[in-house]
Protein backbone atom coordinates (compact mmCIF):
# COMPACT_ATOMS: atom_id res chain seq x y z
CA UNK A 1 0.00 0.00 0.00
CA UNK A 2 2.68 2.20 1.67
CA UNK A 3 4.71 1.44 -1.89
CA UNK A 4 1.33 2.18 -4.03
CA UNK A 5 1.26 5.41 -2.84
CA UNK A 6 4.84 6.04 -3.26
CA UNK A 7 4.69 4.97 -6.84
CA UNK A 8 1.33 7.24 -7.41
CA UNK A 9 3.38 10.66 -5.86
CA UNK A 10 5.96 9.92 -8.49
CA UNK A 11 3.61 9.96 -11.09
CA UNK A 12 2.10 12.56 -9.79
CA UNK A 13 5.11 14.52 -9.34
CA UNK A 14 6.43 13.71 -13.07
CA UNK A 15 2.69 15.22 -14.21
CA UNK A 16 3.04 18.10 -12.56
CA UNK A 17 6.56 18.93 -14.33
CA UNK A 18 4.93 17.76 -17.25
CA UNK A 19 2.72 20.45 -17.13
CA UNK A 20 4.61 23.11 -15.30
CA UNK A 21 6.67 22.93 -18.65
CA UNK A 22 3.88 22.73 -20.91
CA UNK A 23 1.16 24.64 -19.68
CA UNK A 24 3.11 27.33 -18.31
CA UNK A 25 5.18 28.40 -21.40
CA UNK A 26 8.43 29.73 -20.63
CA UNK A 27 8.32 32.17 -23.60
CA UNK A 28 4.74 33.42 -23.25
CA UNK A 29 6.46 36.62 -20.83
CA UNK A 30 9.02 37.37 -23.09
CA UNK A 31 9.97 40.25 -24.56
CA UNK A 32 12.62 40.98 -27.42
CA UNK A 33 14.59 44.42 -27.87
CA UNK A 34 12.85 45.51 -31.34
CA UNK A 35 14.74 49.53 -30.76
CA UNK A 36 17.61 49.85 -28.68
CA UNK A 37 20.32 52.83 -28.40
CA UNK A 38 23.38 52.45 -26.31
CA UNK A 39 25.19 55.63 -26.27
CA UNK A 40 28.19 56.74 -24.29
CA UNK A 41 29.50 59.93 -23.24
CA UNK A 42 32.75 61.40 -21.94
CA UNK A 43 33.66 65.28 -21.17
CA UNK A 44 36.83 65.76 -21.27
CA UNK A 45 39.06 69.23 -21.06
CA UNK A 46 40.26 68.92 -24.49
CA UNK A 47 36.93 67.25 -26.12
CA UNK A 48 34.46 65.43 -25.54
CA UNK A 49 33.61 62.00 -26.90
CA UNK A 50 30.42 60.14 -28.04
CA UNK A 51 29.36 57.36 -29.50
CA UNK A 52 26.19 55.36 -30.33
CA UNK A 53 25.23 51.87 -30.72
CA UNK A 54 21.77 50.33 -32.56
CA UNK A 55 23.27 46.90 -32.75
CA UNK A 56 22.22 45.74 -29.36
CA UNK A 57 20.38 42.53 -28.81
CA UNK A 58 18.28 41.89 -25.70
CA UNK A 59 15.65 39.52 -24.10
CA UNK A 60 13.69 40.55 -21.03
CA UNK A 61 11.33 38.03 -19.39
CA UNK A 62 8.87 40.37 -17.42
CA UNK A 63 7.51 36.96 -15.34
CA UNK A 64 10.91 36.31 -13.90
CA UNK A 65 12.15 40.11 -14.33
CA UNK A 66 15.44 38.31 -15.77
CA UNK A 67 16.89 40.76 -18.29
CA UNK A 68 20.02 39.73 -20.52
CA UNK A 69 21.64 41.83 -23.09
CA UNK A 70 24.72 41.74 -25.78
CA UNK A 71 25.85 45.14 -27.06
CA UNK A 72 28.35 44.75 -30.18
CA UNK A 73 31.39 46.71 -29.53
CA UNK A 74 32.50 47.09 -33.31
CA UNK A 75 28.75 48.42 -33.74
CA UNK A 76 29.51 51.88 -31.73
CA UNK A 77 29.45 54.90 -34.04
CA UNK A 78 31.66 58.24 -33.23
CA UNK A 79 31.58 60.79 -34.99
CA UNK A 80 35.52 60.77 -35.63
CA UNK A 81 36.46 57.97 -37.38
CA UNK A 82 39.49 57.14 -36.72
CA UNK A 83 38.40 57.80 -32.63
CA UNK A 84 36.48 54.21 -33.69
CA UNK A 85 39.41 52.72 -34.86
CA UNK A 86 41.12 53.53 -31.36
CA UNK A 87 38.54 52.64 -29.17
CA UNK A 88 38.13 49.24 -31.02
CA UNK A 89 42.13 48.80 -31.45
CA UNK A 90 42.88 50.27 -28.16
CA UNK A 91 40.53 50.93 -25.49
CA UNK A 92 38.05 48.19 -25.93
CA UNK A 93 40.06 45.33 -27.83
CA UNK A 94 37.18 44.68 -29.53
CA UNK A 95 39.06 41.43 -32.03
CA UNK A 96 39.53 39.68 -27.94
CA UNK A 97 36.64 41.26 -27.03
CA UNK A 98 33.89 41.78 -29.62
CA UNK A 99 31.05 42.15 -26.76
CA UNK A 100 29.50 43.85 -23.67
CA UNK A 101 27.23 41.59 -22.15
CA UNK A 102 24.70 42.01 -19.18
CA UNK A 103 22.81 39.86 -17.41
CA UNK A 104 20.53 39.76 -14.38
CA UNK A 105 17.23 40.83 -13.12
CA UNK A 106 15.34 43.84 -12.70
CA UNK A 107 14.35 43.99 -9.27
CA UNK A 108 11.41 45.87 -7.87
CA UNK A 109 9.78 44.95 -11.77
CA UNK A 110 5.96 44.75 -11.24
CA UNK A 111 4.69 43.05 -14.32
CA UNK A 112 0.61 44.12 -13.38
CA UNK A 113 1.96 47.89 -12.70
CA UNK A 114 1.20 49.79 -16.29
CA UNK A 115 2.93 53.12 -16.93
CA UNK A 116 6.59 53.71 -15.60
CA UNK A 117 7.86 52.45 -12.65
CA UNK A 118 11.19 52.61 -11.08
CA UNK A 119 13.63 49.49 -11.16
CA UNK A 120 17.10 48.42 -10.23
CA UNK A 121 18.91 45.90 -12.40
CA UNK A 122 21.25 44.18 -10.69
CA UNK A 123 23.35 41.66 -12.26
CA UNK A 124 26.64 40.48 -13.77
CA UNK A 125 28.01 43.12 -16.58
CA UNK A 126 30.73 42.40 -18.95
CA UNK A 127 33.07 44.65 -20.32
CA UNK A 128 36.53 44.33 -22.46
CA UNK A 129 36.52 40.30 -20.67
CA UNK A 130 36.18 42.06 -16.97
CA UNK A 131 32.45 40.86 -15.10
CA UNK A 132 31.69 42.88 -12.55
CA UNK A 133 28.19 42.33 -10.42
CA UNK A 134 26.49 46.03 -10.52
CA UNK A 135 23.14 47.39 -9.63
CA UNK A 136 21.70 50.10 -11.88
CA UNK A 137 18.47 52.50 -10.82
CA UNK A 138 16.26 52.84 -14.38
CA UNK A 139 12.66 53.08 -15.55
CA UNK A 140 10.51 50.33 -17.27
CA UNK A 141 7.49 51.85 -19.00
CA UNK A 142 4.96 49.28 -19.57
CA UNK A 143 2.60 49.97 -22.17
CA UNK A 144 0.17 47.22 -24.30
CA UNK A 145 2.39 44.54 -25.78
CA UNK A 146 5.39 47.31 -25.30
CA UNK A 147 8.25 47.94 -22.68
CA UNK A 148 10.29 50.70 -22.63
CA UNK A 149 13.46 51.00 -20.72
CA UNK A 150 15.65 53.67 -20.23
CA UNK A 151 18.76 53.88 -17.94
CA UNK A 152 21.95 55.93 -17.06
CA UNK A 153 24.82 54.77 -15.34
CA UNK A 154 28.45 55.63 -15.12
CA UNK A 155 31.21 53.40 -15.98
CA UNK A 156 34.80 53.54 -14.45
CA UNK A 157 37.14 52.71 -16.86
CA UNK A 158 39.65 51.53 -14.67
CA UNK A 159 37.01 48.74 -13.62
CA UNK A 160 36.85 47.10 -16.74
CA UNK A 161 41.01 47.43 -17.11
CA UNK A 162 40.17 49.73 -19.75
CA UNK A 163 43.63 51.67 -20.01
CA UNK A 164 44.39 55.55 -20.84
CA UNK A 165 48.02 56.06 -21.59
CA UNK A 166 49.39 59.33 -20.37
CA UNK A 167 50.22 60.55 -23.31
CA UNK A 168 47.16 60.68 -25.43
CA UNK A 169 45.73 63.34 -27.51
CA UNK A 170 42.40 62.79 -26.59
CA UNK A 171 42.16 62.88 -23.30
CA UNK A 172 39.71 60.62 -22.03
CA UNK A 173 37.71 60.41 -19.03
CA UNK A 174 38.08 57.91 -16.26
CA UNK A 175 34.53 57.71 -15.68
CA UNK A 176 32.14 57.50 -18.75
CA UNK A 177 28.47 57.55 -19.14
CA UNK A 178 25.97 55.35 -20.43
CA UNK A 179 22.72 55.82 -21.36
CA UNK A 180 20.58 52.97 -22.40
CA UNK A 181 17.08 53.19 -24.40
CA UNK A 182 15.60 49.63 -25.09
CA UNK A 183 12.06 49.38 -26.39
CA UNK A 184 10.95 45.74 -26.19
CA UNK A 185 8.21 43.76 -28.05
CA UNK A 186 6.52 40.32 -26.98
CA UNK A 187 8.02 37.56 -28.66
CA UNK A 188 6.64 35.87 -31.48
CA UNK A 189 7.02 32.70 -31.40
CA UNK B 1 -4.40 18.09 -7.53
CA UNK B 2 -1.10 17.44 -7.13
CA UNK B 3 -1.03 19.57 -4.26
CA UNK B 4 -4.22 17.28 -2.98
CA UNK B 5 -2.03 14.26 -3.18
CA UNK B 6 0.58 16.17 -1.06
CA UNK B 7 -2.18 17.13 2.07
CA UNK B 8 -3.62 13.59 2.11
CA UNK B 9 -0.53 11.31 1.84
CA UNK B 10 2.00 13.38 4.64
CA UNK B 11 3.93 10.71 5.39
CA UNK B 12 5.13 9.61 2.55
CA UNK B 13 5.96 12.90 0.44
CA UNK B 14 9.61 13.02 0.95
CA UNK B 15 10.55 11.77 -2.69
CA UNK B 16 7.98 14.63 -3.71
CA UNK B 17 9.27 17.01 -1.82
CA UNK B 18 12.56 16.40 -3.61
CA UNK B 19 10.79 16.51 -7.17
CA UNK B 20 9.18 19.35 -5.99
CA UNK B 21 12.63 20.92 -5.17
CA UNK B 22 13.97 20.00 -8.64
CA UNK B 23 11.14 21.75 -10.45
CA UNK B 24 12.56 25.43 -10.03
CA UNK B 25 15.82 23.96 -11.32
CA UNK B 26 14.60 22.13 -14.05
CA UNK B 27 12.71 24.96 -15.31
CA UNK B 28 15.65 27.62 -14.65
CA UNK B 29 17.71 25.20 -17.29
CA UNK B 30 14.67 24.89 -19.76
CA UNK B 31 14.00 28.14 -20.05
CA UNK B 32 16.92 30.37 -18.45
CA UNK B 33 20.28 31.43 -20.42
CA UNK B 34 18.89 34.73 -21.95
CA UNK B 35 22.59 35.61 -22.35
CA UNK B 36 23.25 32.07 -24.11
CA UNK B 37 20.19 32.07 -26.22
CA UNK B 38 21.26 35.65 -27.57
CA UNK B 39 24.54 34.69 -27.90
CA UNK B 40 23.82 31.50 -29.78
CA UNK B 41 21.39 33.56 -32.18
CA UNK B 42 24.50 36.28 -32.63
CA UNK B 43 26.48 33.22 -33.68
CA UNK B 44 23.92 31.39 -35.99
CA UNK B 45 23.52 35.03 -37.95
CA UNK B 46 27.28 36.74 -38.22
CA UNK B 47 27.01 40.11 -40.11
CA UNK B 48 30.22 41.67 -42.03
CA UNK B 49 33.06 42.57 -40.29
CA UNK B 50 35.76 45.00 -42.09
CA UNK B 51 39.00 44.47 -40.91
CA UNK B 52 40.51 47.80 -39.26
CA UNK B 53 44.00 48.87 -38.90
CA UNK B 54 45.95 46.88 -41.05
CA UNK B 55 48.38 49.24 -40.64
CA UNK B 56 48.56 52.37 -38.42
CA UNK B 57 49.59 54.93 -40.90
CA UNK B 58 48.96 55.33 -44.34
CA UNK B 59 52.93 54.61 -44.68
CA UNK B 60 54.14 51.08 -44.28
CA UNK B 61 57.26 53.49 -43.86
CA UNK B 62 58.31 54.58 -46.96
CA UNK B 63 55.44 53.30 -49.34
CA UNK B 64 51.88 53.62 -48.82
CA UNK B 65 49.95 51.15 -46.59
CA UNK B 66 46.59 50.11 -47.45
CA UNK B 67 45.08 52.22 -45.31
CA UNK B 68 42.63 54.81 -46.29
CA UNK B 69 41.05 57.26 -44.28
CA UNK B 70 37.43 57.67 -43.69
CA UNK B 71 35.66 59.96 -45.89
CA UNK B 72 35.90 63.85 -44.84
CA UNK B 73 39.47 63.22 -42.93
CA UNK B 74 42.05 65.34 -43.90
CA UNK B 75 45.66 64.30 -42.65
CA UNK B 76 48.55 66.86 -42.52
CA UNK B 77 52.29 64.43 -42.70
CA UNK B 78 55.54 65.97 -42.15
CA UNK B 79 58.41 63.72 -42.46
CA UNK B 80 61.99 64.23 -42.35
CA UNK B 81 64.85 62.07 -43.55
CA UNK B 82 68.00 63.14 -41.39
CA UNK B 83 72.12 62.21 -43.04
CA UNK B 84 73.77 59.05 -43.26
CA UNK B 85 74.30 57.72 -39.91
CA UNK B 86 77.95 56.69 -41.07
CA UNK B 87 78.80 60.39 -41.75
CA UNK B 88 80.63 60.85 -38.64
CA UNK B 89 80.45 63.32 -35.34
CA UNK B 90 81.10 66.43 -37.06
CA UNK B 91 77.71 65.83 -39.43
CA UNK B 92 76.38 64.92 -36.02
CA UNK B 93 75.39 61.35 -37.35
CA UNK B 94 73.71 62.80 -40.13
CA UNK B 95 71.05 64.88 -37.74
CA UNK B 96 72.96 67.95 -39.31
CA UNK B 97 71.30 67.46 -42.59
CA UNK B 98 67.45 66.73 -43.35
CA UNK B 99 65.57 66.34 -46.27
CA UNK B 100 61.88 67.27 -45.46
CA UNK B 101 58.42 66.85 -46.99
CA UNK B 102 55.01 67.86 -46.34
CA UNK B 103 51.89 66.85 -47.78
CA UNK B 104 48.04 66.97 -47.10
CA UNK B 105 46.13 63.71 -47.51
CA UNK B 106 42.07 64.21 -48.13
CA UNK B 107 39.53 61.21 -48.30
CA UNK B 108 37.11 62.58 -50.46
CA UNK B 109 35.38 59.02 -50.11
CA UNK B 110 35.81 56.06 -47.86
CA UNK B 111 37.47 54.25 -50.36
CA UNK B 112 39.18 56.95 -52.18
CA UNK B 113 42.10 59.72 -50.78
CA UNK B 114 43.93 62.05 -52.54
CA UNK B 115 46.95 63.86 -51.82
CA UNK B 116 49.83 67.00 -52.22
CA UNK B 117 53.16 67.13 -51.19
CA UNK B 118 55.76 69.00 -51.61
CA UNK B 119 59.71 67.35 -50.72
CA UNK B 120 63.09 69.47 -49.96
CA UNK B 121 64.66 66.47 -51.98
CA UNK B 122 65.25 67.51 -55.37
CA UNK B 123 62.13 69.55 -54.92
CA UNK B 124 60.21 67.51 -55.58
CA UNK B 125 56.18 68.49 -56.11
CA UNK B 126 54.00 65.10 -55.50
CA UNK B 127 50.48 64.28 -56.24
CA UNK B 128 48.92 61.05 -55.76
CA UNK B 129 45.12 58.90 -55.87
CA UNK B 130 44.58 56.12 -53.72
CA UNK B 131 41.17 53.72 -54.33
CA UNK B 132 40.57 51.16 -52.69
CA UNK B 133 39.01 48.21 -54.30
CA UNK B 134 38.45 45.23 -51.99
CA UNK B 135 38.11 45.23 -47.75
CA UNK B 136 39.55 42.62 -45.95
CA UNK B 137 36.49 41.25 -43.82
CA UNK B 138 34.82 37.84 -42.45
CA UNK B 139 31.23 36.96 -41.89
CA UNK B 140 28.05 37.24 -44.43
CA UNK B 141 30.96 37.43 -47.25
CA UNK B 142 34.65 36.76 -46.78
CA UNK B 143 37.83 38.46 -47.85
CA UNK B 144 40.90 37.47 -47.21
CA UNK B 145 43.04 40.76 -48.47
CA UNK B 146 42.45 44.12 -48.93
CA UNK B 147 43.42 45.69 -51.63
CA UNK B 148 44.05 49.35 -52.91
CA UNK B 149 45.11 50.97 -56.37
CA UNK B 150 47.66 53.39 -56.38
CA UNK B 151 49.21 55.93 -58.55
CA UNK B 152 51.65 59.46 -58.11
CA UNK B 153 52.76 61.92 -60.25
CA UNK B 154 56.14 62.93 -59.01
CA UNK B 155 57.77 66.33 -60.80
CA UNK B 156 61.32 67.47 -59.84
CA UNK B 157 61.30 71.60 -59.99
CA UNK B 158 65.30 71.56 -59.60
CA UNK B 159 66.55 74.25 -61.86
CA UNK B 160 68.68 72.94 -64.71
CA UNK B 161 72.35 73.11 -63.70
CA UNK B 162 72.98 74.66 -67.34
CA UNK B 163 71.06 77.31 -68.82
CA UNK B 164 71.92 75.98 -72.55
CA UNK B 165 70.49 72.92 -71.71
CA UNK B 166 66.78 73.59 -70.34
CA UNK B 167 65.03 70.24 -69.72
CA UNK B 168 61.37 69.86 -71.11
CA UNK B 169 58.84 69.56 -68.83
CA UNK B 170 57.83 66.60 -69.79
CA UNK B 171 61.21 65.32 -68.37
CA UNK B 172 60.74 66.41 -65.02
CA UNK B 173 57.93 64.03 -64.66
CA UNK B 174 57.44 60.46 -63.36
CA UNK B 175 54.95 58.36 -62.53
CA UNK B 176 54.54 54.80 -60.48
CA UNK B 177 51.84 52.92 -60.40
CA UNK B 178 50.85 50.29 -57.49
CA UNK B 179 48.24 47.88 -56.39
CA UNK B 180 48.70 47.14 -52.47
CA UNK B 181 47.62 44.05 -51.51
CA UNK B 182 47.37 43.25 -47.34
CA UNK B 183 46.08 40.72 -45.12
CA UNK B 184 45.73 41.34 -41.72
CA UNK B 185 46.61 37.56 -39.67
CA UNK B 186 46.09 38.54 -36.67
CA UNK B 187 45.84 41.76 -34.63
CA UNK B 188 49.44 41.65 -34.29
CA UNK B 189 50.37 40.86 -37.47
CA UNK B 190 50.10 42.69 -40.87
CA UNK B 191 51.83 41.60 -44.48
CA UNK B 192 51.56 44.07 -47.41
CA UNK B 193 52.37 42.80 -50.94
CA UNK B 194 53.44 45.80 -53.35
CA UNK B 195 53.73 45.22 -57.71
CA UNK B 196 55.34 48.56 -58.34
CA UNK B 197 55.46 50.47 -61.98
CA UNK B 198 57.61 53.29 -62.01
CA UNK B 199 57.72 54.65 -65.39
CA UNK B 200 60.52 57.91 -65.76
CA UNK B 201 59.72 60.02 -68.56
CA UNK B 202 63.69 61.20 -68.76
CA UNK B 203 66.58 58.54 -67.77
CA UNK B 204 70.25 59.08 -67.74
CA UNK B 205 71.41 57.16 -70.07
CA UNK B 206 69.75 55.46 -73.25
CA UNK B 207 70.62 52.33 -72.15
CA UNK B 208 68.59 52.13 -68.69
CA UNK B 209 64.66 50.83 -69.15
CA UNK B 210 62.31 54.16 -68.64
CA UNK B 211 60.15 51.44 -66.85
CA UNK B 212 61.18 50.13 -63.53
CA UNK B 213 59.43 47.21 -62.01
CA UNK B 214 59.40 45.79 -58.23
CA UNK B 215 57.91 43.82 -55.65
CA UNK B 216 57.41 45.63 -52.35
CA UNK B 217 56.76 43.91 -49.09
CA UNK B 218 56.40 45.27 -46.06
CA UNK B 219 54.87 44.05 -42.19
CA UNK B 220 53.92 44.93 -39.45
CA UNK B 221 54.19 43.31 -35.86
CA UNK B 222 52.28 45.20 -33.38
CA UNK B 223 54.01 45.06 -29.81
CA UNK B 224 51.30 47.01 -27.55
CA UNK B 225 48.33 48.59 -28.37
CA UNK B 226 50.51 51.29 -29.87
CA UNK B 227 53.13 50.61 -30.74
CA UNK B 228 54.60 48.23 -33.56
CA UNK B 229 57.41 47.41 -35.47
CA UNK B 230 57.82 47.69 -39.01
CA UNK B 231 59.94 46.90 -41.57
CA UNK B 232 59.44 47.34 -45.84
CA UNK B 233 61.62 46.49 -48.64
CA UNK B 234 60.99 46.78 -52.59
CA UNK B 235 63.06 45.00 -54.54
CA UNK B 236 63.39 46.00 -57.85
CA UNK B 237 63.59 43.72 -61.37
CA UNK B 238 65.43 45.22 -63.89
CA UNK B 239 68.28 47.42 -62.75
CA UNK B 240 70.47 47.72 -66.28
CA UNK B 241 72.84 50.68 -65.97
CA UNK B 242 71.36 51.83 -62.51
CA UNK B 243 74.12 49.96 -60.17
CA UNK B 244 74.76 53.37 -58.18
CA UNK B 245 71.49 52.40 -56.76
CA UNK B 246 70.03 50.41 -54.09
CA UNK B 247 66.78 49.04 -53.50
CA UNK B 248 65.20 50.21 -50.18
CA UNK B 249 64.66 48.58 -47.07
CA UNK B 250 63.30 50.39 -44.16
CA UNK B 251 62.71 49.38 -40.31
CA UNK B 252 61.09 51.09 -37.60
CA UNK B 253 58.23 51.81 -34.95
CA UNK B 254 54.62 53.32 -35.29
CA UNK B 255 53.76 55.49 -32.23
CA UNK B 256 50.38 55.69 -32.17
CA UNK B 257 48.94 58.26 -29.57
CA UNK B 258 44.88 59.31 -30.78
CA UNK B 259 45.15 61.86 -33.11
CA UNK B 260 48.92 61.36 -34.28
CA UNK B 261 50.99 58.89 -35.68
CA UNK B 262 54.47 59.36 -35.36
CA UNK B 263 56.85 56.44 -37.22
CA UNK B 264 60.40 56.68 -36.26
CA UNK B 265 62.23 54.56 -38.63
CA UNK B 266 65.71 53.66 -40.21
CA UNK B 267 66.45 53.66 -43.78
CA UNK B 268 68.80 53.58 -46.69
CA UNK B 269 65.94 55.76 -48.68
CA UNK B 270 66.20 59.77 -48.48
CA UNK B 271 63.52 60.43 -50.99
CA UNK B 272 59.77 60.23 -49.48
CA UNK B 273 57.96 60.08 -52.67
CA UNK B 274 57.79 56.82 -54.52
CA UNK B 275 59.53 57.37 -57.46
CA UNK B 276 62.42 58.51 -55.18
CA UNK B 277 63.19 56.09 -52.73
CA UNK B 278 62.46 53.17 -55.36
CA UNK B 279 65.02 54.19 -58.38
CA UNK B 280 67.15 56.79 -56.55
CA UNK B 281 68.03 55.39 -53.50
CA UNK B 282 71.87 55.48 -53.35
CA UNK B 283 72.52 54.26 -49.74
CA UNK B 284 74.20 50.60 -48.91
CA UNK B 285 71.90 49.84 -45.64
CA UNK B 286 73.83 47.09 -44.91
CA UNK B 287 77.25 49.43 -45.42
CA UNK B 288 75.82 51.59 -43.13
CA UNK B 289 74.40 54.36 -44.68
CA UNK B 290 71.75 54.21 -42.49
CA UNK B 291 69.56 57.39 -42.49
CA UNK B 292 67.56 58.22 -39.42
CA UNK B 293 63.91 59.76 -40.10
CA UNK B 294 60.38 60.37 -38.98
CA UNK B 295 56.73 60.50 -40.40
CA UNK B 296 54.14 62.07 -38.07
CA UNK B 297 50.75 62.41 -39.17
CA UNK B 298 47.98 64.13 -37.88
CA UNK B 299 44.38 63.96 -38.45
CA UNK B 300 41.53 66.81 -38.54
CA UNK B 301 37.91 65.70 -39.43
CA UNK B 302 36.55 68.37 -41.09
CA UNK B 303 32.81 66.69 -42.40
Amino acid sequence: MNYLTTTLHLMAACCLLVWSGGAEPAQAQRYRLTSGEVSFFSSAPLEDIAANNTQAQSIFDAASGEIAFIIPIKKFTFEKSLMQEHFNENYLESDQYPNAKFEGVLAGFQPEVSGPQQVTARGKLTIHGVTHTVEVPGTVHLKGDRIAMNAKFPVKLEDYKIKIPQVVFYNIAEVVDVTVNFVYETERQ
Amino acid sequence: MLLLTLFMKPKDNKLLIVCLCLLPVWQAVAQGGLLGDLEKEQQSQPDTQYVAATFKGTRIINGHSVELRSSGVLLFLIAHRFGRLNSGAYEFFGLDEANMRMALEYALLDNLTVGIGRSSFEKTFDGFIKLGLLRQQTGSRTVPVSVVGFTSLAINSLRSSSPERQMPFSGRLDYTYQLLIARKFSPQFSLQLTPTLVHRNLVETPEIDNDVYALGIGGRLKLTTRVALNAEYFYRFNTVGEAAYYDPFAIGFDIETGGHVFQLHFTNARSMVEEGFLTETTGNFFGGDIHFGFNISRVFQLK
